[in-house]
């Protein structure tokens, strides 16, 4: 028998924190829940938008050994994935070496590649291996409108990749898309692209980050275009969508996920090279917080840089804490404002209730620069594919 | 559904990572992330394995009877989720 006190206590549920998860995610933990390693800057792509600018290999790239250290650590940390990506990861020679080494030490690892070097072989080999998904990245339902952010012949290359690893019986890979004011009038279509592998669907957000920086303004999705695609997310919450597009929220109801900006806080990227940042979208100099060559490795990085720390304080007053959707959108994303020239209190560049507007008019009168690249890969001389008008782009090289 | 009465276990190849507000339950088989959002939840979660019922591990942990409703959603959620299942 209880005491009489308990009957008017609320039940506690074991399903609600104390505090939200939300909250208790902004000031950190001990370790990310997940992170994203990119293993080379190398690629064989030159896509309008890559957030790292890849292109040409570091020299400095951590060696096969180094990675095997990273994967030791993350297993004490019970760090349980890893999202892998690049440039193109299968570039690296070690690449099926460390995926390996990552399944035996209990690190899970999901790779984002173009799937330009998914064969018939490498097909069987990743179907063979545990611990293990594939996330495939076209940026259009046809080679048309694919070919134009990602090059010729790019489309067709990652749909050969689908067709081996559906012949290899490798199980329900990820399709992923970068939504685009060209793209997002075929979501169905990629959706109906990945029903007939049983893939899932993964739509995420374009950031003006790496060279995204200058197709950005062209590419992103108008405000029109925002509010279909929220709705069309909101009919499918099975689409994936990397918890990208929290800024939507402030349409109506939450999206499915966490809604929270986890950089430097649950989240963060390990470069090619061994730099930290806070996550992958802000691969510059403002948000790296340290490397894991040095003393301490990643986990001295994590727990102890000014940069994580700092992200980890309660928000500064900005423009959006005083705004009633604050809550539902917690100011959108801070690559997305730092790489367009705001501040990081300013609204999201894509708010949806258009309070970014006078913010960016103000830029644009000053004349501000945005920020410019500070580990810029791309491969001089190759021309990068420009979307729209297909004129020269500013990276475009002599 | 739990059956109060009945023996569950981890799912083999589910991992717990300890936190401040619960804990991550990671299944390298479904590759799914789940958030255990108690550490009484963790503590009853942690028990099943030893335990010869659910009854059995919530009065190990001490779990108060009026929260044990709401303890039993938890788990169901878990089990759907293949975090757990009857052994």
């Amino acid at each position: 028998m209880h005491p009489e006190h308990h009957v008017d206590m609320i039940p506690a549920q074991p399903a609600a924190a104390t505090r939200p998860l939300v909250e208790e995610f902004k000031f950190g933990l001990d370790a990310p829940i997940c992170l994203t390693w990119e293993l080379t800057y190398a690629c064989n792509l030159s896509c309008v938008h890559c957030l790292s600018s890849s292109g040409r290999r570091d020299p400095r790239e951590l060696t096969t050994e180094e990675c095997f250290r990273v994967i030791d650590e993350l297993e004490r940390l019970k760090v349980f994935y890893v999202n892998i990506g690049g440039g193109e990861p299968m570039l690296r020679a070690d690449f099926f070496e460390i995926l390996e080494y990552a399944a035996a030490h209990n690190v899970g690892v999901k790779f984002s590649t173009n799937g330009t070097f998914i064969d018939a072989a490498a097909a069987e080999r990743l179907a063979a291996m545990d611990y293990l998904d594939i996330q495939i990245s076209i940026d259009g339902a046809d080679a048309q409108v694919n070919d134009l952010v990602r090059g010729e012949g790019s489309f067709a290359a990652a749909r050969a990749a689908m067709d081996h690893l559906a012949a290899a019986n490798f199980g329900p890979f990820k399709i992923s898309l970068v939504v685009t004011r060209h793209n997002v009038t075929q979501l169905d279509e990629f959706k109906e692209i990945a029903d007939s592998y049983g893939a899932q669907l993964r739509v995420t957000r374009l950031r003006p980050s790496g060279r995204g920086v200058d197709s950005w303004a062209e590419l992103h999705p108008t405000q029109a275009q925002q509010r279909q695609l929220y709705y069309w997310l909101m009919d499918r919450p099975t689409v994936l969508t990397g918890d990208s597009f929290f800024h939507l929220s402030a349409l109506g109801d939450a999206l499915p996920g966490l809604n929270l900006c986890g950089a430097g806080r649950v989240v963060c990227l390990i470069d090619p090279v061994g730099d930290v940042y806070a996550c992958p979208f802000v691969i510059h100099d403002e948000f790296l917080a340290g490397n894991i060559r040095n003393e301490g490795g990643f986990t001295k990085v994590w727990r102890e840089s000014d940069l994580f720390l700092s992200l980890r304080e309660p928000e500064s007053e900005g423009a959006c804490t005083s705004c009633g959707s604050y809550d539902a959108c917690q100011g959108g994303c801070m690559a997305s404002k730092f790489f367009v020239g705001l501040e990081l209190t300013d609204p999201d560049p894509e708010c949806v209730l258009g309070n970014a507007e006078p913010y960016l008019a103000a830029l644009q009168t000053a004349g501000v620069a945005v920020p410019s690249s500070t580990a810029d890969h791309s491969r001089p001389g190759v021309p990068v594919p420009s979307p729209v008008t297909l004129r020269p782009t500013r990276r475009q090289r002599a | 559904m739990i059956d109060l009465e009945a023996r569950y276990e981890i799912s083999p190849n589910v991992s717990l990572r300890p936190e401040r507000f619960g804990a991550l339950a990671y299944s390298f088989d479904t590759r799914k992330l789940s958030f255990l959002k108690h550490p009484d939840l963790v503590r009853v979660v942690e028990s099943l394995d030893s335990s010869e019922s659910v009854r059995e591990a919530f009065e190990t942990v001490g779990v108060d009877k009026a929260r044990w409703p709401s303890f039993l959603t938890a788990l169901a959620t878990l089990e759907t989720s293949e975090m757990i299942r009857a052994s």
